[in-house]
């Protein structure tokens, strides 16, 4: 019987899978309350590490026999002295997870969406912990990255894997809950970074404008991403379409909410803009497009292969935000009660302007948490 | 500032600073004052939740470059044990009225790192357990309104006041727990 780490890929294969775990969460409560793992089959306690310093027995008859135990923290060092304990109090294995949660808020599982066009694919890039979502269109080794996070590696390794090179990377929007990998990842590839020109009016370094109906292209066969203006949940978002059968919504339509727009001051303003997107601009496109959004929520959201995608039609019917057809109660509903602002959300705007550069370990604490960029 | 033990928790990761100060906190006693050293940032809220569910009392938290300076009183049985109350009793509330006399003189009696995050404008700080000692520095002509964090020690340093031969001492009640007026730090 021993103590074991867990890695974050390991963690996140268990969770895209639906395995069994339970997990053993010794962080304090407000920083559980905050945020948690979750996944279809995983049990969570919380109990903060400061209450087990005399001892781990009161634990033991809450721990499931039949289920593999896993103890997370902060950083790590909590959960080994906990699950050490428990190793000999329970007389089982036992895991901690390495690095704890804020290397699992950095894991990034890239995930196969479907084939495209003459060969061509499309890949999500599942940020489970954080509930991020990116995609990389790769079609006759050329590749097109979007919304792509901060540790650019994960995509850069996927290049090298697929054989691809980097031809676009393109940010739907100025993002305010995690910082854009977009810029680095074209400063190291020689790809273009694009930014919708609206979202950009303070960016400090050189762009090249997303515009309404450009037609970016990867290989030979002409995969197209057609950019589709739909300001909301900020004044510059553009959506783009995949080879006619995916929409890609950045921060406007979620799977199971949509886009918020008080994250640049500006709910008021914005609000129009937002209903006109979901419920004109939308409303107008070929209802078998599959959504692809730049977040999710909940493990629901997912499907059993760790896939966040619905068809635009299906949210029609199901999503609570494109079911208010009155125009103040749609206001009410995307201007009050909104939950808490992201972390940080105002630096991560900085930061993703290139105003400031904070070092890579206040990067990490910057996005810590959930990233509340949905209304709801 | 002055406390009652030091504890150098510097360059630790999570849990030893939580681990050390239960350590320490074994060496002095109820109603002592701890200052513990640490640069783990994630110190600070675990701080506030271990005192939470010790029942100590988590006093604050200052910032001196990389070093976070946390400040803890040990648990008193004593303040939770029934003892008669000091009969001469006021509200926070008469107190903040009372403020605008000048004749008047505010005896904080909490510890020094108590009284250093937050005390009210012009209060006097003396200690519980050095009022014996120092009573005499007291203006006898002057009422006496006696505060601490509940209303506990003011009412035994009330009953400490009377037996020097002050004789006109109040105790507020609930004190600076409850307390909505001014504040200033030290």
């Amino acid at each position: 019987m021993s103590m074991k780490a867990m890695t974050a890929a390991e963690l996140a294969e268990i969770v895209i899978n639906q395995k069994d775990l339970f997990i053993l969460d010794v962080r304090n409560e407000d920083a559980f309350k905050d945020w948690q793992i979750e996944g279809k089959n995983v049990e969570i306690l919380n109990i903060p590490y400061f209450d087990l310093l005399e001892g781990v027995e009161s634990v033991l008859p809450r721990i499931p026999a039949d289920k593999p135990v896993i103890v997370v923290c902060a950083k790590e060092g909590s959960s080994k002295f906990v699950a050490e304990q428990l190793v000999e109090a329970a007389n089982r294995d036992v895991y901690y997870l390495e690095g704890g949660m804020k290397t699992w808020s950095e894991h990034v599982e890239p995930v196969k969406i479907g084939d495209l066009y003459d060969g061509g694919e499309l890949y999500q890039f599942v940020r489970i912990g954080k509930g991020c979502l990116s995609y990389m269109v790769v079609s006759g080794g050329e590749a097109i990255v979007i919304d792509p996070m901060r540790l650019t590696n994960v995509y850069t390794d996927f290049l090298k894997q697929k054989n691809a090179v980097l031809k676009y990377a393109v940010d739907t929007h100025l993002h305010a809950d995690h910082i854009s990998g977009g810029r680095i990842l074209a400063e190291k590839t020689g790809a273009a970074y694009y930014i919708p020109e609206d979202d950009a009016a303070e960016v400090t370094f050189s762009y090249k404008p997303l515009n309404n109906n450009d037609v970016l292209q990867a290989g030979k066969t002409e995969v197209a991403v057609q950019a589709l203006y739909s300001p909301g949940h900020t004044i510059g978002s553009t959506s783009l379409i995949v080879d006619n059968r995916y929409l890609l919504t950045g921060d406007i339509l979620f799977i199971d909410s949509i886009g918020r727009p008080d994250l640049a001051g500006k709910a008021e303003d914005w609000v129009g803009d937002l209903r006109e997107s979901l419920y004109v601009t939308y409303q107008a496109l070929n209802d078998d497009l599959l959504v692809l959004p730049a977040h999710f929520s909940k493990k629901e959201e997912m499907d059993d292969r760790g896939r966040v995608m619905e068809k635009l039609r299906v949210l029609y019917k199901e999503n609570a935000g494109l079911q208010v057809e009155d125009e103040e109660i749609f206001r009410k509903m995307v201007t009050e009660n909104l939950p808490l602002q992201p972390n940080a959300y105002e630096e991560i705007r900085q930061t993703n302007m290139g105003r400031v550069q904070p070092e890579p370990e206040e990067q990490t604490e910057m996005e810590i948490g959930p990233n509340r960029c949905a209304v709801s | 500032m002055n406390v009652n033990l030091v504890v150098d928790a510097k360059g630790l990761a999570c849990p030893m600073p939580i681990v050390k100060t239960k350590k320490a906190m074994d060496s002095i006693n109820a109603g002592e004052v701890m200052e513990v050293q640490a640069t783990d940032r994630g110190s600070l809220a675990d701080m506030k939740g271990w005192a939470k569910t010790t029942g100590h009392e988590y006093i604050g938290s200052k910032e001196e470059g990389e070093v976070l300076l946390h400040y803890v009183r040990k648990a008193n049985p004593e303040e939770v044990k029934e003892t008669k109350p000091y009969p001469k009793e006021m509200t926070n509330e008469k107190l903040e009225e009372a403020l605008e006399k000048d004749n008047i003189t505010i005896l904080d009696v909490r510890e020094p790192a108590e009284y250093s995050f937050s005390h009210i404008p012009g209060a006097v700080s003396i200690p519980l357990g050095e009022l014996e000692t120092r009573a005499g520095e007291l203006d006898d002509s002057k009422a006496i309104y006696v505060v601490c964090r509940t209303g506990n020690r003011s009412s035994m340093a009330a009953y400490t006041l009377e037996e020097k031969g002050f004789t006109n001492v109040q105790n507020v009640k609930p004190g600076m727990s409850g307390w909505n007026g001014p504040t200033e730090e030290k």
